[in-house]
C-alpha cells in the first residue's frame, strides 16, 4: 500500500468509527450500497458481472475509484452468484441469465419451503431438517438428499453405521454429491475473488463497509423457510412454535456472523430488516415475535466487540422507542423511509444513524435536486453520529446524481 | 350465532369461526347467508387494517378463514349469487418485477371494499396491460413495483395507454414498498401514488365512489 493510501484508509476508518461511536468526525461520512449500479455504469449487464468475476472486479473497482465513497462493499458474496446458483439449480432466486433478462437485478421467489407441520422436525434437529428436506427444495440439484437417513441416526458401529450409509450409494445421491463438490469449488472461487477485492480496495485506500452479514431470526424463518404468508399465519396458528424456532435460529445467526467477522477482521455486521417494518405487523407483535431475538442478536454481537449495522427497510418510525434499547455507541441504524428527525430525536444518543436520500430522487431527479440532502446533514448530521447514504441500493441511479450526492457531502459535510 | 361468527372471524378466532360456520351449515342454514356474514367480517378486518389496527397477519388469517368457510359453503349453494360491484380496477406488477405481496394485499382489500378487481399477476408486459385495459374497461388501473427498474416500466405502461388512446379513460395509481413516492409519480406521469394499501383503497373510493 502506498503511504497516502494507507493514510486515507486510516482516515476513512476513523471517520466511520467516530460516527458509530457517536463522536463528531472530521466530516459526515458518505457510504452507499451500489447494488448493480457498477455494472450499468461500466456498460455491462447484471448477468455479465454475476457470471464473470473478472468483469465484476473491473466494474466495481472502476466505480469505487471514480466515485470515492468513504467505504466500499465487497460485491462477491452477494453478486457473483451465477455459477454456484446455476450448479445447485437454486430455486429461491430468479436472476439475469436464469429466468430474468440480462439487465435486471436478481429477485427473490417467495415460497413455503418449510411446511407448517414441519416445525417439529426443525425444532428437533434443524441441520437434519435442512439437509434432508429444505436443501432438496431450494437446491434442485440436491433433490437426492431426500433419500438420506436422519443425519443424527448414524452414531457408532452398531448404531446407524451398518445400514445408515446405504442411501449414499443411490444414483440420485451420488449425483447430488458430485454437485456438492462443484459447489465447493465455486465457493472457493468466490472467497478468493472476495479476498482479492478487499485487498485491492485497501491498496487504493478504501475499507469495506461490512465484514459479515447476519439475518434476523424471524426474517430467516419468514423469508427463506415459511414464506411471508406462512409466517404471518403462524403468528395466530402456532405462535409458541414460531417463537421457539426463532430462538433456535438465533445462535446460528450469531455464529455465522462472528465467524465471518473473524475471517474478515472487520467489525461491522450488515443486518437487513425485512418483516419487522411498520405496516407488516403491529407494535405489540413486533415486541413479541420480532424484537426479542433481534435484540439478543444485536447485544451478543456488541459483546463480541462487533458493530451491528441493521438496514431498517421500509418505514420503521413506530419502532424507534423499542429499538433504542441496546448498548450506546456500538451500532449503526440505516433507515430507508423512517422519519429521520424522529430517529435523531429518539435514537441520537444511542446509535449512529445512516440514510436516507430518496432513491426516487437519485434515479429520476437532477444533481440540483439531490443537493436537498443538505437538510439531512444540517439536522440528522448535527454533532456527528450520522452517515449519509441513499435510502436503498443504487440500481438504475443516474451517475451524475450519485456523484453529486457524494461530492456535496464531502464539501458541505465538514464539521 | 350469526353475530358470533362475525365476531369470531373479525377477532381472529379461526377455530371458533370454522366451528360456528360448520354448525350453522350442518343445521341447515342458508349457505349464502353464511357467506354474507363472512363478507361482513372481512369488511371489518379490512377497515381495521385501513385504520392501522390490523396488519398482515390479520389480513392473511382473515383470507384463510374466508377461503375455508367458502369451501364448505359453496357446494351447498343452489343458485348463483350476484354481488353488486361498485367499479372496476385492473392491477399488475409491472414488467421486470416479480414482487406480489403488496399487490395481493391491495387486490384483497379492493375486493373486500366491493370493487371488481382483475389481477394480471407479476412481470406483465406493457402490451398485455394495454390490451387488457381495452378489454376490461376499468375506471382505475394500478401498477405495482418494488424495484427502481419498475419506474421505467410504469412510465412505459402509461405511455402505452396514451398511445392506445386509453389514458384519459382511466385513473392511474402506482405503489410499491417505500421506493414509490411523489417523485416517481411525477416521473411516470401517473395521477396518484399510494404509500400503503389503505391509500390505494382510498384513491379508488375517491375516483369511483363506493
Amino acid at each position: 500500500m502506498k503511504e497516502d493510501a494507507t493514510e486515507l484508509y486510516r482516515q476513512r476508518e476513523k471517520r466511520v468509527n467516530d460516527a458509530i461511536a457517536l463522536r463528531t468526525p472530521d466530516r459526515v461520512p458518505i457510504e452507499v450500497l451500489f447494488g448493480f449500479f457498477p455494472a450499468e455504469y461500466s456498460g455491462m449487464t447484471a448477468e455479465e458481472v454475476m457470471y464473470d468475476p473478472e468483469k465484476m472486479m473491473q466494474a466495481y473497482m472502476k466505480t469505487l475509484l471514480e466515485f470515492q465513497p468513504d467505504m466500499m462493499q465487497n460485491p462477491y458474496g452477494s453478486r457473483f452468484l451465477g455459477p454456484i446458483l446455476e450448479a445447485l439449480d437454486f430455486k429461491q432466486l430468479k436472476w439475469p441469465g436464469h429466468g430474468l433478462p440480462s439487465n435486471l437485478p436478481y429477485q427473490f421467489v417467495e415460497g413455503e419451503y418449510m411446511k407448517a407441520d414441519e416445525y417439529d422436525h426443525f425444532l428437533l434437529d434443524p441441520s437434519d431438517f435442512m439437509m434432508r428436506r429444505y436443501w432438496p427444495r431450494i437446491f434442485g440439484s440436491l433433490k437426492g438428499f431426500e433419500k438420506l437417513a436422519p443425519i443424527h441416526s448414524i452414531i457408532s458401529y452398531g448404531t446407524g453405521t451398518p445400514f445408515g450409509f446405504a442411501p449414499f450409494a443411490l444414483p440420485e445421491v451420488i449425483e447430488a454429491l458430485d454437485i456438492i463438490k462443484k459447489a465447493g469449488r465455486e465457493s472457493i472461487r468466490i472467497a478468493t475473488y472476495s479476498r482479492a477485492f478487499t485487498e485491492k480496495a485497501k491498496d487504493a485506500g478504501f475499507p469495506m463497509q461490512y465484514g459479515s452479514v447476519a439475518k434476523v431470526p424471524f426474517d430467516t424463518l419468514g423469508d427463506f423457510f415459511r414464506g411471508t404468508k406462512g409466517i404471518m399465519l403462524d403468528m395466530y396458528r402456532r405462535p409458541e412454535k414460531l417463537i421457539k424456532a426463532c430462538e433456535k435460529m438465533l445462535p446460528f445467526m450469531f455464529e455465522s456472523a462472528v465467524n465471518a467477522a473473524k475471517v474478515s477482521g472487520n467489525p461491522r455486521v450488515f443486518i437487513p430488516i425485512h418483516k419487522g417494518v411498520d405496516g407488516f405487523m403491529s407494535p405489540s407483535q413486533f415486541k413479541k415475535f420480532y424484537w426479542p431475538t433481534l435484540r439478543e442478536l444485536l447485544v451478543a454481537l456488541i459483546n463480541e466487540g462487533l458493530n451491528p449495522c441493521p438496514l431498517w427497510e421500509g418505514d420503521c418510525t413506530s419502532r424507534l422507542e423499542v429499538i433504542k434499547d441496546i448498548p450506546v455507541g456500538k451500532a449503526c441504524y440505516a433507515f430507508e423511509a423512517t422519519d429521520m428527525m424522529k430517529a435523531k430525536e429518539i435514537l441520537g444518543d444511542t446509535v449512529c444513524i445512516r440514510g436516507n436520500v430518496p432513491i426516487s430522487l437519485i434515479v429520476t431527479g437532477t444533481p440540483e435536486s439531490v443537493r436537498a440532502c443538505k437538510k439531512l446533514i444540517d439536522t440528522v448530521g448535527k454533532d456527528g453520529g450520522y452517515i449519509l447514504d441513499s435510502s436503498t441500493g443504487l440500481d438504475s441511479a443516474k451517475p451524475e446524481n450519485v456523484k453529486t450526492m457524494i461530492e456535496f457531502t464531502k464539501e458541505y459535510g465538514i464539521y | 350465532m350469526s353475530q358470533e361468527l362475525v365476531d369470531a372471524m373479525a377477532g381472529m378466532k379461526e377455530k371458533e369461526a370454522l366451528g360456528l360456520a360448520k354448525d350453522m351449515l350442518d343445521g341447515g342454514q342458508d349457505p349464502l347467508k353464511i357467506l354474507d356474514l363472512c363478507r361482513e367480517a372481512v369488511e371489518i378486518v379490512g377497515k381495521r387494517f385501513e385504520e392501522g389496527k390490523y396488519f398482515l397477519p390479520e389480513l392473511m388469517t382473515a383470507g384463510e378463514m374466508l377461503k375455508q368457510i367458502s369451501d364448505m359453503a359453496k357446494p351447498l349453494i343452489q343458485t348463483e349469487q350476484k354481488v353488486e360491484r361498485s367499479g372496476k380496477v385492473l392491477i399488475d406488477t409491472v414488467e421486470g418485477d416479480i414482487h406480489d405481496i403488496g399487490k395481493d394485499i391491495v387486490v384483497f382489500l379492493l375486493d373486500v371494499n366491493g370493487f371488481e378487481v382483475h389481477d394480471l399477476g407479476v412481470d406483465v408486459p406493457v402490451s398485455t396491460f394495454v390490451e387488457k385495459t381495452r378489454e376490461f374497461q376499468p375506471q382505475v388501473v394500478g401498477l405495482s413495483g418494488l424495484l427502481t427498474l419498475a419506474f421505467d416500466s410504469m412510465k412505459k405502461t402509461v405511455e402505452g395507454l396514451s398511445q392506445a388512446g386509453l389514458r384519459d379513460k382511466v385513473k392511474d395509481m402506482i405503489g410499491g414498498g417505500k421506493v414509490i413516492d411523489d417523485e416517481v409519480r411525477n416521473y411516470v406521469g401517473e395521477d396518484a401514488y399510494g404509500r400503503d394499501a389503505a391509500a390505494a383503497i382510498n384513491l379508488c373510493k375517491q375516483w369511483i365512489g363506493g
